[in-house]
């Protein structure tokens, strides 16, 4: 189930290491013993249903969360083991695109992409504004510079937010949801930026994602999470001949043509509809015994 | 598992209050202690920007706002105060003792802890609805992974802001409360204006004067203190705004209050 070292023809080390990662919420295991390696300069697709440990994975990948077992290694070191500034350095070297763009409300877009480069750089004003209309051409939005975020669209703000994230140049992208909440066309557009980013700066990308056409267009290689297990980690090529029915008959590969087909019966609604539904429904009005017997249901 | 069973008794409710509130005090303390060592290294180490800009910008966004309300409402107390001293006095031909009173009473307590209060319903409900926000709107986790640590970036400077302005605006809240004395005393007779200002400056030592604004530079760390830590512990999107708000304003309204009651004991066991 885990990556291994055959999925690693360069044999260069991964930037991202996710080793027996297991987070808890309330004892309700999230993340229970999830492995994924990702490589220089590929771009890694997670997906999986809602809830089923995604967005804690990238989470724990940027380091604002930290795991009740295993461990995180960043450009070959345990995120874990680092201090705050070894951690601060290693941020500076990684961008993340939020689901809402997360952009400074209070200030402008430019001041938005400018804020990293001022604070972290020792870059004189008028270099950064270059640099700042640089990034946002990139993304295709120099012409919003001086507007606030709450004066343009959602999919505006996603790409403002992408020009915050590589405006110190990282090595490694972060989307989460990159492509949450936008019709069809932005969407798509937001896709061939990562995949312009990816090919024009050489950048790794680890991208969040339940959208099945966003993920078969940028993936590289993919893995699929659910309920905090990694069922599978392997090529694009090889998710596009599971949907299309070609391999794999284990349940596994059964869930996973569901979930890439977005179908809506088969194991994932099955084991939805499997907890006690009549025992739910009797025990209403005082009849709490029931419940602990419809556990041997 | 019962329904009966899962409901806390007395005794369990009361000790998970008192839980909560010891674990609230330790966040508030370790909020204090991180902010204190970001503005010291702020200041003091090389290579660490203060923010400098920001403290400004949020000390005239604060300071700003308040100062109207502060000045209105200070004249009032002002006029309540001496209108009130007036029939107990009267009849023992005391009335030109008002200014007196009023100059203990404003200068000492009543500027600092109502100017206070003011800023907790407009400098800590505000702050606390703007870090909540951006707690909701991941600019929190925007700020960190960019490697800015929140609490250099936003807590410090609006800590400091809400201290700097509390004291300033209890300054202008003294003043404003001697006035208010000293307009109703042009109406209620000679007696009480004639001298009113010489009179309050015989009964006013620096003593009276630096003890208010001690306990106003506390009330203001206690503001900004803890609608920073609501602002940022803020769970469930606009509601969880809305709650951090409201509970900004009342834990505010209460520790000063506290705050302000130990100050009085010390000050008075110690004849400060």
């Amino acid at each position: 189930m885990s990556p291994t070292s055959e999925d690693n023809p360069s044999r260069e080390p991964p930037v991202v290491r996710v080793i027996d990662l297991v987070k808890r919420f309330s004892g309700r295991a999230v993340l229970d013993g999830v492995n994924l390696e990702v490589l220089p300069g590929e771009t890694m697709v997670v997906m999986g249903p809602s809830g089923c440990g995604k967005s804690t994975l990238l989470r724990h990948m940027i380091g604002s969360m930290w795991p009740d077992a295993g461990r995180v290694d960043l450009f070959g070191r345990d995120l874990g083991e680092m201090s705050e500034a070894e951690l601060d350095q290693a941020r500076k070297r990684f961008g993340i695109l939020f689901q809402s763009g997360a952009l400074f409300n209070s200030m402008t877009v430019g001041e938005n992409v400018a804020l990293p480069l001022r604070e972290h750089t020792n870059l004189d004003s008028d270099t950064i504004d270059i640099i700042v209309r640089i990034k946002l051409e990139l993304v295709g939005l120099r012409e919003a510079l001086d507007r606030m975020p709450a004066e343009i669209s959602g999919g505006m703000k996603k790409r403002a937010g992408l020009a915050r994230a590589i405006a110190l140049d990282p090595e490694i992208l972060f989307y989460d949801e990159p492509s949450a909440g936008l019709d069809p066309v932005t969407s798509a557009e937001i896709d061939h930026l990562i995949m312009d980013l990816s090919h024009k700066l050489g950048v790794t990308s680890v991208v969040v994602t339940h959208e099945m056409d966003s993920a078969f267009r940028i993936a590289d290689r993919m893995a699929m999470l659910d309920c905090g297990r990694m069922l599978k980690v392997a090529s694009r090529q090889e998710f596009e001949d599971i949907r299309d029915g070609q391999v794999g008959k284990s349940p596994a590969s059964d869930l996973i043509r569901q979930f890439l087909r977005g179908e809506s019966e088969g194991p994932i609604t099955a084991r939805r509809l499997s907890s006690g539904y009549a025992e739910d429904i009797l025990s209403v009005g005082g009849g709490e015994p029931t419940r602990s017997e419809s556990n041997d249901a | 598992m019962s329904g009966e069973q899962m409901r806390p008794n007395m005794a369990e409710r009361v000790g998970a209050q008192a839980l909560a509130g010891v674990r609230y005090c330790g966040g508030m303390t370790l909020l204090l202690g991180r902010s204190a060592r970001w503005a010291f290294r702020g200041l003091f180490v090389p290579g660490v920007r203060f923010g400098r800009e920001a403290l400004a910008a949020q000390i005239i966004r604060i300071g700003m706002r308040s100062l109207g309300i502060v000045v209105l409402v200070q004249v009032f107390i002002g006029v309540i105060l001496a209108l009130q001293m007036t029939p107990p006095l009267a009849p023992w031909g005391q009335v030109d003792k008002i200014a007196n009173i009023i100059g203990v009473a404003g200068f000492r307590m009543l500027g600092p802890i109502i100017t206070a209060i003011v800023l907790s319903g407009f400098a800590g409900a505000s702050i606390a609805a703007e870090l909540g926000t951006m707690v909701v709107s991941e600019e929190i986790e925007a700020l960190e992974a960019t490697a800015l640590n929140p609490i250099r970036f936003l807590v410090v400077p609006r800590v400091l802001a809400t201290l700097v302005v509390t004291v300033l605006l209890s300054i202008v809240a003294d003043i404003m409360i001697a006035l208010g004395g000293y307009l109703a005393g042009l109406a209620l007779g000679p007696e009480v204006h004639v001298g009113y200002w010489q009179r309050m400056r015989e009964q006013l030592d620096y003593r009276d004067f630096f003890t208010g604004l001690f306990q106003a530079g506390v009330f203001g760390l206690l503001i900004g203190l803890i609608a920073c830590y609501e602002g940022l512990k803020v769970k469930g999107g606009a509601e969880g705004v809305g709650r951090a708000t409201t509970m900004t304003v009342v834990y505010s309204i209460v520790a000063i209050i506290v705050a302000a009651c130990l100050f009085t004991v010390v000050f008075y066991i110690y004849e400060v």
